[in-house]
């Protein structure tokens, strides 16, 4: 399965600059693995020590939230669009 | 370096933000050099301002402070802005009425004094004017020339009024379903407005996407690449409370939440207060108030959870409608360590708190006012609030800006302009 990843600025260190990159996976979990071995040390920033998705990040498959999904279980297929961006809020 | 958003003029080594010092990492600790930086590039933390205060003698500055102007600038030794802030064009917000509330204090048997912190009072009509002033300095100082956000609507009209006095463009993002009072309130300055089909959670997920592409380059978001620097501005609500009070810490306070910026902020301005030596050193409470329908962090309260799972809103109280509130978990470190709590109540409740507050004390909340009342009511009611001890109670907007909440009040009676009809209606007392 190969998606389409929204990088947020605060990762572009780890992508040369690139705002997308494509990647393989059937969940979320797996493009975040896929991601890793093109990207080093992406993985660190968006996953805790637990390997559980850090608290002040949102990931979104195409327009879910995957905290509303199944987290890093979420199905990604194929074409889909995962955005990764960083937890701000305040009406 | 840290990532940070394209800014015409940033240079952080010769930024003027007075005594902000660096921008520190809540989770980790990481520090950076002042920039329009939000999240830390080591974890995602947010990024708030770390000062240095180490120059400042007790005495010296509380007679500054009392010398100042009558807005939030009198406290501009303890905030992200150059010395001479007030001289620059500004909305100027701040220094609110602190209302003693002596009948609503009766009817909710309130002993210890109970105070409302009116911030209807400010340029338009929210607490929104003191954190969007401050972003309007660090906009300035960065170099930005369009104002931006995202929001549930009293920010975006904030945002309208401070760019038009300040000199800003403004561009700002709302979901399209607002209050029409609200629209109407943003509109009128003269800024873009842009309403967004979806609910606020969406509106700032687009926001933060925009602002790591070309098409959002140069503009200053209040609330996302300002946001270490805007969410100061919460900080003067506890600096005015106290000083009003006589420069007392109150020993309760009820705070709304929609991010839960704003409670941590007071709790971080009555923390700073205490280490200058500007109040005494005691306990207070923080109580954080959310109304049923949006309630993510009074739910993790409630269940002892950390975290904070996100819900889709359904509320009335449209200005906390956030399902995924940003400083949830900070939120609940600060009621857990201030033994204070998080607690919700219904639509219905919220109308019944704003009819409440309007009776007794003819103040007019907009409907996060009337969460603050309701849920204060519910704490008194299930003891968790000490009513022999002083309170204040946020009201942080005008109810004018929520008449739809309360669309079915009205006439008491409608008779013929007659003498005898109006004793027919029994109106005679």
């Amino acid at each position: 399965m190969s998606v389409t990843v929204r990088i947020p600025t605060i990762l572009r260190t780890y992508t040369g600059g690139q705002a997308e990159v494509t990647a393989e996976g059937a969940n979320l979990g797996e493009v975040i693995a896929d991601l890793e071995q093109n990207h080093t040390g992406i993985a660190a920033r968006v996953l805790d020590d637990q390997g559980k998705l850090r608290r002040f990040v949102n990931v979104y498959v195409n327009d879910d939230d995957v905290r509303f999904e199944q987290g890093l279980e979420t199905a990604t297929p194929d074409g889909a669009g995962v955005s990764i961006i960083p937890a701000v809020a305040g009406g | 370096m840290a990532a940070q958003t394209v800014a015409p003029t940033t240079d952080s080594t010769t930024v003027d933000l007075g005594p902000a010092a660096a921008l520190s990492c809540r989770e980790c600790g990481h520090r950076v050099p002042l920039g329009p930086v939000f999240a830390c590039e080591e974890c995602f933390g947010p990024l708030e301002i770390a000062y240095d205060f180490s120059d400042y003698d007790t005495e010296e500055l509380r007679k500054q402070i009392e010398a100042g102007p009558a807005n939030i600038w009198r406290y501009a030794p303890l905030l992200p802005v150059p010395a001479d802030v007030a001289t620059k064009p500004n909305i100027n917000p701040g220094w609110t009425k602190l209302v003693k509330a002596d009948n609503l204090a009766r009817e909710l048997g309130v002993t210890g004094g109970l105070y409302v912190k009116d911030d209807s009072g400010n340029p338009t009509h929210s607490f929104k004017d003191r954190v969007v002033a401050q972003a309007v300095e660090a906009a300035r100082a960065f170099g930005y020339t369009t104002l931006s956000c995202s929001s549930t609507g009293n920010l975006a009209g904030a945002v309208g009024a401070a760019a038009a006095r300040a000199g800003f463009r403004s561009c700002v993002f709302i979901p399209h379903d607002l209050e029409q009072g609200k629209v109407v309130m943003a509109a009128i300055y003269g800024g873009e407005l842009v309403g967004i089909e979806g609910n606020y959670d969406d509106v700032n997920r687009f926001c933060s996407e925009l602002i790591g592409d070309p098409a959002g380059e140069g503009w200053g978001f209040v609330n996302v690449n300002l946001r270490p620097y805007y969410a100061e501005g919460s900080k003067t609500l506890a600096y005015e409370i106290c000083e009003q009070l006589g420069w007392q810490l109150p020993d309760q306070l009820v705070i709304p939440i929609a991010s839960g910026s704003q409670l941590t902020k007071v709790d971080k301005g009555l923390q700073e207060l205490i280490k200058l030596g500007l109040v005494e050193d005691k306990p207070y409470k923080i109580f954080g108030a959310q109304a049923e329908g949006c309630s993510p962090v009074s739910v993790a309260f409630k269940g002892g959870h950390d975290v904070v799972r996100p819900q889709k809103p359904n509320t009335i109280a449209k200005s906390l409608a956030i399902g995924n509130p940003a400083d949830g978990p900070y939120v609940l470190d600060v009621a857990r360590r201030t033994g204070g709590a998080v607690e919700d109540v219904t639509d219905e409740q919220v109308v019944d708190a704003i009819k409440l507050l309007a009776r007794t004390e003819g103040i007019f909340a907009e409907t996060a006012g009337g969460v603050t009342v309701g849920v204060t009511k519910k704490l008194i009611e299930n003891g968790l609030i000490d009513p022999a001890k002083s309170l204040v109670v946020l009201n942080t907007g005008d109810g004018l800006k929520t008449l739809d909440a309360v669309a079915e009040t009205g006439l008491t009676a409608t008779i013929r302009p007659t003498l005898e009809s109006f004793r027919e209606a029994g109106l005679a007392q």
